[in-house]
C-alpha cells in the first residue's frame, strides 16, 4: 500500500513486496463503496427525520436546526460508542459511518472512554482529542485561509 | 552446543515440565478452548486498567505452571518473559509477584521463542535448575498503544490481526519428564521495507523463511525431520507467502506439516480478519495447543518460529519500515513419551 511511495528500496525487497503483494487479501472496494453508501446514507436520513421533527415540533428554522440535530446525532453516538455497538457497525460501513458527524463524535468519544485508565485530567482530559484533534487544526486553519482570500478578493478585487 | 552459524544444540535437553495457559473471552469462544487452563469471561479480569488484567493473567499462568510441578516458586531460578506493553510493565510487576529473579526480554510477538531459547541455553549451561519463561498479551491494551481505542470505529482491512488476550508460560528444568527443548536458532533482523501496520503478516514473512532456512542448514536436516513447523503469528497473508517463499527457495514443507498459531487460535467465524497475533499468540499456540498433542503422542517433532514485528507506534510515524525478527525452537517428545 504506502510502500510503494518509499524511493531508494533495495532491489530485494522491490522484488519481495511485488511477491507479497500478490497474495495479499485486497479491500472489496466496490462492496465497501456500497456498504458504505447505504449506512452513511442512513445516518444522514436519521438526521433529517430528527431536523424535521424539530422544526414541526419546536420553534426551530432550517437555518437554526443544525445545531441541535448534530447534537442529538452525537448523542445517539455517544450511547451506541460506550456500548460497543459503533466499533462493529464501522467495521462493516467504513467511510459510511466516519464521515459523518457521528464519526467524529465516535473518534472523540471513544478516546475519552479509553484513555480513563489515566485519570480525567492527563488521562481523558489529554487524550480526548488525540483523533479528532487534526480534524479541528485542520478544519480551523482551512476556514481561516479561506476567509482570509475571500476578505482580500472582496476589499482589493471588488468583487 | 554451537551448531552452524547462529544455532544453539541443548545437549542436556531442558525439559519443558508444566505449562499454564490463560485466555480471555474471545479465546473461550475460538478453536482450541479445550487447551486452556483457564478462561475469562471479561477483558477487564475485574482490574483497574487493560495493563493490568494482562499482568493478572500472566501471574495467572505462571502460578498454574509451578502449581502443576510439585516444586516450590522458592526453588526457580529465573523468570525470563516479556510482552508488548511500554517497558514490559505488566511482566514486570509479574516479576514483583513472582519474587523470582528476572530477566525481561523484548522480541515483540517473537518474545516465546526469545525467552524460550534463553532460558533453555541457560539450563543446558548449567545456570539454573528451574526457569518460567512465558510472555502475555492483551487486545485492548495493545490496540490501543499500536493502533486506536478498543471502540473506535475505523475499518481494519482483511490484512489486520487480531491480537490475542491471553498469557502462557512454561516451566523448564535441568530434568524430569516431558517434552524437551533441543535447539534453537536466533533470527537476524529481516526488513523488506514493508510499512502497512495493518499488514504485519506479510513484513514479517521473509523473517520466518530466512529463520527457517538457518536452522535447517546449521543442523544439516530436512523440513520432513518435523512433524510440525510452527510460525507464530504470520496469520493469513504472511502463512501464504512464507510457505510460497519457502518452496521458491527449495525448501519443500507440505500444508499439514506448517501450521500458523495465528490461524490457531480464533474459528473462522470471528471478525479477526487475517488471524490471530500478540506476544501471547505463539505462547498460548505452542505452550497450548502443540504441546498438548504433543503430549498425546500426535506429533513427536516441532520447530516453533515466532515473528515478532519489532516497529513502534512513533517509528511508523516517522515512516519507517517495520524491522522483523523470528526465533526458532525445536521440542521434541521426552523419552518417557516416546
Amino acid at each position: 500500500m504506502a510502500d510503494k511511495k518509499k524511493k531508494n528500496v533495495p532491489p530485494a525487497a522491490q522484488t519481495y513486496q511485488a511477491f507479497q503483494d500478490k497474495r495479499e487479501t485486497k479491500r472489496t472496494v466496490f462492496t465497501n463503496c456500497v456498504k458504505a453508501f447505504l449506512v452513511g446514507g442512513s445516518i444522514c436520513l436519521i438526521g433529517q427525520i430528527i431536523s424535521t421533527l424539530y422544526i414541526y415540533y419546536f420553534n426551530f428554522t432550517e437555518e437554526t436546526v443544525g445545531n441541535p440535530t448534530v447534537a442529538t446525532l452525537i448523542f445517539i453516538t455517544m450511547i451506541l460508542t460506550g456500548l460497543g455497538v459503533y466499533d462493529k457497525i464501522g467495521q462493516f460501513s467504513g467511510a459510511g459511518s466516519a464521515v459523518p458527524v457521528t464519526g467524529f463524535g465516535n473518534s472523540v468519544i471513544s478516546a475519552a472512554i479509553e484513555y480513563r485508565t489515566e485519570g480525567f485530567v492527563l488521562g481523558t482530559g489529554s487524550n480526548m482529542l488525540k483523533l479528532a484533534g487534526p480534524v479541528i487544526v485542520y478544519g480551523v486553519f482551512s476556514a481561516f485561509m479561506i476567509a482570509l482570500i475571500k476578505t482580500i478578493l472582496v476589499e482589493w478585487g471588488g468583487l | 552446543m554451537m551448531t552452524g552459524s547462529r544455532t544453539w544444540s541443548f545437549h542436556q535437553r531442558p525439559v519443558i515440565l508444566s505449562t499454564g495457559v490463560v485466555g480471555g473471552p474471545y479465546e473461550a469462544k475460538g478453536n482450541i478452548q479445550q487447551d486452556f487452563d483457564i478462561l475469562h469471561e471479561d477483558m477487564w479480569l475485574k482490574q483497574a486498567s487493560f495493563e493490568k488484567a494482562q499482568q493478572t493473567m500472566m501471574e495467572e499462568a505462571c502460578q498454574i505452571a509451578v502449581k502443576k510441578t510439585r516444586l516450590e516458586k522458592e526453588q526457580i531460578q529465573y523468570f525470563i518473559s516479556g510482552d508488548l506493553i511500554n517497558q514490559i510493565t505488566p511482566t514486570s510487576y509479574t516479576a514483583k509477584t513472582l519474587g523470582i529473579p528476572y530477566l525481561g526480554v523484548f522480541s515483540a510477538c517473537a518474545t516465546t521463542t526469545e525467552s524460550l531459547a534463553l532460558s533453555a541455553l541457560i539450563i543446558n549451561g548449567g545456570g539454573a535448575n528451574y526457569i518460567l519463561t512465558g510472555s502475555s498479551s492483551h487486545r485492548s491494551a495493545t490496540e490501543r498503544q499500536y493502533r486506536y481505542p478498543t471502540q473506535y470505529g475505523g475499518q481494519r482491512p482483511p490484512t489486520a490481526q487480531w491480537t490475542v488476550t491471553g498469557a502462557g508460560c512454561a516451566l523448564l528444568g535441568k530434568e524430569g519428564s516431558g517434552p524437551v527443548v533441543t535447539s534453537a536458532t536466533i533470527g537476524k533482523i529481516v526488513d523488506m521495507e514493508m510499512s502497512d501496520p495493518f499488514n504485519m503478516g506479510g513484513a514479517m514473512a521473509p523473517a520466518a523463511v530466512d529463520t527457517i532456512i538457518a536452522h535447517l542448514k546449521d543442523r544439516k536436516i530436512d523440513p520432513s525431520y518435523y512433524d510440525l513447523i510452527i510460525t507464530g503469528d504470520l496469520g493469513e497473508i504472511g502463512h501464504r507467502t512464507s510457505r510460497d517463499l519457502l518452496n521458491e527457495r527449495g525448501i519443500n514443507v507440505t500444508e499439514s506439516q506448517y501450521v500458523d498459531c495465528g490461524l490457531t487460535i480464533y474459528t473462522k467465524d470471528q471478525p479477526v480478519m487475517a488471524g490471530a497475533s500478540g506476544a501471547a499468540c505463539a505462547a498460548i499456540g505452542t505452550y497450548g495447543h502443540y504441546l498438548n498433542l504433543m503430549q498425546k503422542g500426535v506429533i513427536k517433532r516441532m520447530l516453533v518460529v515466532a515473528t515478532g514485528a519489532l516497529h513502534s507506534p512513533l517509528s511508523i510515524q516517522q515512516n519507517d519500515s517495520i524491522p522483523c525478527i523470528a526465533h526458532a525452537v525445536s521440542i521434541e517428545a521426552g523419552r518417557d513419551q516416546l
